[in-house]
């Protein structure tokens, strides 16, 4: 065990770095986009005087290497700092959004993973069977879909014909747990279509490569059924693919949800981050930047970790 | 009765005003009040009070603050308005009437201007209005730290005082006849002033609702201000105040009883929503209008033949029809619609010719010519589409355009008004001495045509002191034919607002100004 | 001159003479052709007449070099011969498009060449894997011929907007007026060989980082690890956003940046599957007999790392035309008014929300979604099919 912690505090210690140029690549690249947060709040509006004074008053006139070194001085000391929009506090705006945004990823991964990991199975244990064939076709047309377009045929069906859920979740603080669920299931649905093909097709040819080896040979021989064969031997060897695929799909379900948020009116990290990117509203862009590069980095390493547990020879590559 | 239709239309255009119009209904021998309600229709039931009013708007970001000074969408606009009011306001039929003024007096020379505010208005935290408000709220976009819209509007003010707690007397550089409309710009909004600055961050006003919550880009809760001073408004106890930024969306939770009015509808599935049970499609006609503005200091816009050729090469009524599915007016190549007072009516309406497209080119030396233009539908919504049907129609006239699609990101900043010629969106002016001293002077901020007309300036000086009401009429119409014939910009349409509605809202007359019933709609609007 | 080096090739091998007659078609036809275009471009019409000669001197060695059977060759003749009438009954539209004519006729040698050469594979193909194939060609064959089988020009404006189904506009007209059937095909072009070259760039930069980094172990595998590693934790939409708005949205630059972000994904998989590889005994007695680093990689690894990256292929293609009808969702994206599948999804996304209404215009979204799945499905079936003779898996 002491391996892996040694393992987690290296991996920890590379992620703060690759935070840090992360904010660094985050920070030129907005200061690269034409135009400023003055020239794009006020828009058509903007003449040259309104727009040198608001850069004066958000002190966008010093150069962009004294700017970048005080938002990091300032965050070492745990302060994101303040919205240069609207003079909001970040670590509030965040608080909220980010808590949206993983409660959303939350419904829809109960949904998803689960569903995938099931479908599977079962389409590795009755492979090149009419069912194997439908569960793949069905899951391969659901991410040919723009997510947009199977929001918009979700709401259709569910919404505007059968009126069971409704179209936009406007979420707010004082709803129950149960309405915010409720809420949530359009959206949760829609990206549950989407993420589903990948990890329920990485599931099963992680599956199917394993039937071939000697071992499931030779459980076969000894007459085991095919479904104990699959769920007791071939799984935990496949584990390792699977728990990859599902990290990344998890990190896709907290940080590439923009489009679901706009569709569904669902007020999210992403679209704070769109927002803030069009507005040039850089202290924002660099928070949600790094919160979801901090969200990547951590499944990426709590993969690791599982997959090593599942199968400790991992730990040790030759 | 065909008569009384034809002037019902001339009424909605705001070329006649309501009173002409009843007193000439009964003329025909229409009784006045059944005058009154045919301009309107249904709607003129007398307003209930009480009920949840939810708004779905197309516009809000998470970047957007409660200051009025950096207002820049329909959502800042439209809660702004329902949480301040102003000195003046433009109401429902387009005439300029006080608002927390009460009435005004002017020198003769258009310079001074003494507003004697209401008595007895209180702001929602129970403060009276007083002069130092209004000092306080003007002084807000002036100055030099100002970062307001509105300063290059309000510069032309040399000194405010008050006089007594309830009179503020402000004094013009220059004279001009329609000072009281600046005013009553959404920018310019009344708002509490402690030791002469204002607050704009709580939201405080004298509107017709005080401000619950609010969270930037997502929703704003509002509820009724019991002291409101204008009677027979606000009639809603509560209301909401929605982003629903995709338009699909915005459709859908209209018709699934999520909001109860949407603006921005998708003019593509208009008559397809309008069928819909329970959903009414409002729109008006009001001084929005689209361009495609030449820098005329860059050849080869420089030549007007060239300009008048691309005027000429474009057919409007094509790109009327696709674009806004005809959901507009036709554009005469100059910025003044047909609601505002001194539009030429009388100009020849500018038309498809693609002879008289080749003849300009001829006569500016050229057999044929290649131009860039730059869109994107940041600039309005279809602008690439207007500009890829364009192409078509120049194409035999010898005119290639080639189409520029710019991003959507950081258009206002790196195109407009940098690339010689692209595709604009004008909210327009209620005045037409606003609207060509925004864009059409020469010194002029945002000359986006980068156009100078000696005549066309000495008029828009001599017409703005004028009172005159004749003399007045006559300057207007000639700058108009000025900017039609030889300006920089080619203004193709004017788009219409269009609006939907849940059948349970009821309102009078819509007004054309902006959209949303002039941003006023929590105000005006009630549940039937 | 040309001739001459066709013919010496041609004579130097003693081929049957099937392809005698197969080389000669072509010629002959590729001169009509091209004597036909010779009055509207000179020069177009000497290079076509050059490419052709060079890609017959280019087939006839490759062909001699090939295990060949009668059967073989008669599949071939046949399917050239097919084409080249095809070719003559619509002469006139061939004529107008040279280019297309000769790229549809390379397609279909190839597509000839490779069934007769894996014909003893394709034979055991599942019907799944037949139908993926058939639809990929014609697909291709599609994408190839746009021009000539499109009834009108792609942003050819014929007729009122959103006209409906039948008559002269077969799937009716969009928004802007333009015949939609029309736009389909030739979205098939612009979409499919946008996300082919996207993807195939994507698994050059990445399966070749992987296999590096995988093979060098060592600092080449900690600096193009930790890279990768910053550019993943940076969300894709974003990055692409930020790098679109800065450089514009060419065609050009969202092929690369797409890429570039697809890259990422893959060389952690190539680096993964070469890291289980590269300890096995073979590749250590290929270090000993010091083989060079390029030849390992070649001989030994790719050849084992292939099956999933092959899986990989199949969707990441998919993933592309998803990827840039959200960047179309943000105002990025293909430029208009170029035809693409992705982009007329978003166009006419709203409609589908009034089927109830109108049905055939909620189609008109359909349409171009459906034309992404059918592709989709297609190449993953023939993923499938490869993924399981890999695997090993004898049912």
């Amino acid at each position: 065990m002491s391996d892996i912690g040694k393992m987690v505090a290296q991996r920890l210690g590379l992620g703060l770095l690759t935070l840090f140029v992360v904010s660094l690549i985050i920070f030129l690249g907005v200061e690269l986009l034409p135009g400023d947060i003055a020239q794009e709040i006020l828009g058509q509006a903007a003449t040259e005087e309104t727009v040198a004074a608001f850069r004066r008053e958000l002190g966008l006139n010093l150069p962009p290497h004294e700017r970048y070194i005080a938002w990091l001085v300032n965050l070492l000391q745990g302060d994101f700092g303040k919205s240069l929009a609207n003079k909001r506090e970040i670590s509030e705006l965040l608080d909220v959004r980010l808590w949206n945004t993983l409660f959303l990823a939350a419904v829809a991964a109960v949904i998803s993973v689960p569903l995938a990991l099931t479908l599977g199975i079962l389409a590795a244990l009755y492979r090149n069977s009419i069912f194997d064939r439908a569960v793949n076709i069905m899951t391969l047309s659901s991410i040919s879909f723009p997510e947009f377009f199977v929001a918009y045929i979700l709401i259709l069906f569910l919404a505007v014909n059968l009126g069971v859920f409704p179209s936009i979740s406007n979420i707010s603080e004082e709803l129950s747990f149960g309405e915010r669920v409720y809420r949530c299931i359009l959206p949760a649905l829609t990206l549950t279509l989407v993420v589903v093909a990948h990890m329920m097709r990485m599931t099963r040819a992680a599956i199917i490569n394993l039937l071939a080896s000697p071992y499931i040979e030779m459980a076969r021989l000894k007459g085991l059924k095919p479904g104990r064969i699959i769920v007791k031997h071939a799984l935990p060897n496949a584990l390792a693919p699977i728990i990859n695929v599902v990290a990344i799909n998890l990190a896709y379900l907290v940080v590439g949800v923009v489009i679901v948020e706009v569709v569904f009116v669902y007020p999210g990290l992403g679209q704070l981050l769109v927002d803030s990117v069009s507005k040039r509203d850089i202290p924002v862009v660099q928070a949600c930047s790094l919160v979801f590069a901090m969200t990547y980095i951590l499944l990426n390493l709590l993969a690791d970790v599982l997959s090593i547990l599942s199968n400790p020879r991992l730990l040790h590559p030759r | 009765m065909k008569k009384i239709d034809e002037m019902k239309k001339l009424v909605l255009a705001g070329r006649l005003s309501r009173r002409d119009f009843v007193a000439a209904a009964a003329a025909f021998g229409v009784s006045a009040v059944t005058a009154t309600s045919m301009l309107s229709g249904p709607a003129m039931a007398a307003p209930k009070k009480g009920g949840k009013m939810r708004v779905g708007l197309g516009h809000g970001s998470t970047t957007d603050s409660l200051d009025p000074a950096t207002f820049e969408n329909l959502y800042s606009q439209v809660l702004g308005s329902a949480l301040r009011n102003n000195l003046m306001e433009i109401d429902s039929n387009g005439k300029l009437v006080p608002e927390l003024a009460e009435s005004y007096t002017v020198s003769d020379d258009a310079r001074v201007w003494n507003f004697k505010l209401r008595q007895g208005v209180e702001f929602h935290n129970g403060k009276s209005l007083d002069a130092g408000d209004v000092i306080a709220s003007i002084n807000h976009h002036r100055g030099k730290d100002s970062k307001s819209a509105a300063k290059k509007l309000l510069e032309p003010i040399t000194e405010m005082k008050a006089d007594g707690k309830s009179n503020v007397v402000i004094s013009l550089k220059n004279g001009n006849a329609d000072f009281p409309f600046i005013v009553s710009d959404y920018h310019v909004a009344i708002m509490p002033a402690k030791d002469g600055a204002v607050d704009w961050k709580s939201g405080t006003g004298t509107g017709a609702f005080s401000l619950g919550s609010y969270e930037p880009g997502v929703r704003a809760s509002l509820k009724r201000n019991p002291n409101f001073y204008k009677a027979g408004q606000g009639h809603f106890d509560e209301a909401e105040l929605i982003t629903i930024a995709d338009v699909a969306a915005r459709t859908n939770a209209l018709t699934t009883g999520e909001i109860d009015a949407m603006d921005r509808v998708d003019l593509k599935t208009a008559h397809l929503l309008k069928r819909r049970k329970g959903i009414n499609i409002v729109e008006t006609s009001g001084t929005q209008h689209y361009t495609f503005t030449m820098r005329c200091d860059t050849p080869p816009f420089d030549n007007n033949d060239v300009r008048l050729a691309l005027k000429y090469a474009i057919n409007r009524e094509a790109i009327l029809k696709t674009v806004l599915k005809g959901h507009g007016v036709l554009g005469n190549d100059h910025p003044i619609g047909r609601s505002n007072i001194y539009h030429a009516g009388s100009l020849p309406q500018r038309s498809y010719d693609v002879d008289k497209a080749k003849f300009h080119l001829k006569k500016a030396g050229m057999s044929n010519l290649k131009v860039d233009l730059s869109a994107a539908d940041a600039a309005f919504a279809g602008a690439v589409d207007a500009a890829v049907l364009y192409k078509e129609h120049a194409a035999p006239a010898g005119i290639n355009i080639n189409v520029v699609r710019e991003p959507n990101d950081g258009y206002w900043s790196a195109v407009w008004m940098k690339k010689p010629w692209c595709a604009v969106y004008w909210g327009g002016r209620p005045t037409e001495d606003w609207m060509f001293s925004t864009a059409y002077s020469a010194d002029a901020a945002w000359n986006d045509s980068f156009w100078k007309h000696d005549r066309f300036n000495e008029l828009l000086l001599k017409a703005r002191s004028e009172l005159d009401e004749n003399a007045r009429r006559k300057m207007y119409v000639e700058m108009q034919t000025i900017v039609a014939n030889e300006g920089g910009v080619l203004v193709p349409m004017f788009a219409n607002y269009v609006m939907g509605l849940s059948d349970k809202v009821k309102h009078n007359e819509m007004a054309a100004n902006w959209s949303m019933d002039g941003f006023k709609c929590l105000e005006r609007w009630w549940f039937g | 001159m040309t001739m001459a080096v066709a013919g010496s090739a041609f004579a130097g091998q003693s081929s049957p003479w099937v392809s005698r007659i197969a080389v000669a078609a072509v010629h002959f036809f590729v001169i009509v052709l091209f004597l036909g275009s010779v009055q509207t471009n000179t020069w177009a019409a000497i290079l076509g007449f050059l490419a052709i000669h060079a890609y017959s001197v280019a087939v006839l060695v490759y062909w001699s070099r090939m295990a060949r059977s009668a059967a073989g060759d008669t599949v071939i003749v046949a399917l050239t011969v097919e084409y080249l009438l095809i070719c003559v009954l619509f002469w006139e539209l061939f004529s107008l498009w040279a280019w297309s004519t000769f790229f549809g006729l390379v397609l279909v040698q190839i597509c000839a060449f490779a069934m007769v050469r894996y014909w003893r594979e394709l034979r055991h193909a599942p019907p799944t894997a037949w139908f993926g194939m058939v639809v990929i060609l014609i697909y291709v064959m599609i994408a190839a011929t746009a021009p000539i089988i499109a009834p009108f020009g792609e942003t050819e404006i014929v007729a009122s907007e959103y006209e409906p189904w039948g008559g002269k506009f077969l799937m009716g007209t969009d928004n802007l007026g333009r015949d939609t059937l029309t736009r389909i095909i030739y979205g098939a072009r612009n979409t499919v060989g946008f996300a082919f070259v996207t993807t195939v760039l994507a698994f050059v930069l990445g399966g070749f980082a992987g296999l590096l980094a995988a093979t060098l172990r060592g600092w080449v595998d900690q600096a193009l690890g930790r890279l990768v590693d910053i550019l993943m934790a940076i969300p894709s939409l974003i990055f692409a956003l930020l790098i679109l708005t800065v450089v514009g949205t060419s065609i050009m630059s969202l092929v690369v940046v797409i890429a570039v972000l697809d890259s990422t994904r893959v060389f952690r998989l190539a680096r993964a599957v070469a890291m289980n590889v590269v300890v096995l005994e073979f590749v250590e007695a290929a270090n000993l007999r010091g083989e060079g680093l390029w030849w390992i990689i070649r001989r030994e690894i790719l050849p084992n790392v292939m099956p999933p990256l092959v899986a990989e292929f199949g969707l990441r293609f998919c993933f592309v035309f998803l990827f840039i009808s959200a960047l179309s969702f943000l105002g990025l994206g293909i430029q208009p008014p170029t035809a693409d599948w992705g982009s007329m999804v978003r166009d006419n996304a709203t409609l589908i929300s009034f089927a109830a209404g109108d049905f055939q215009l909620a189609l008109t979204p359909l349409v171009p979604a459906a034309a992404i799945a059918l592709l989709t499905v297609g190449v993953n079936f023939v993923v499938d099919w490869f993924l399981h003779k890999a695997s090993g898996l004898k049912e």
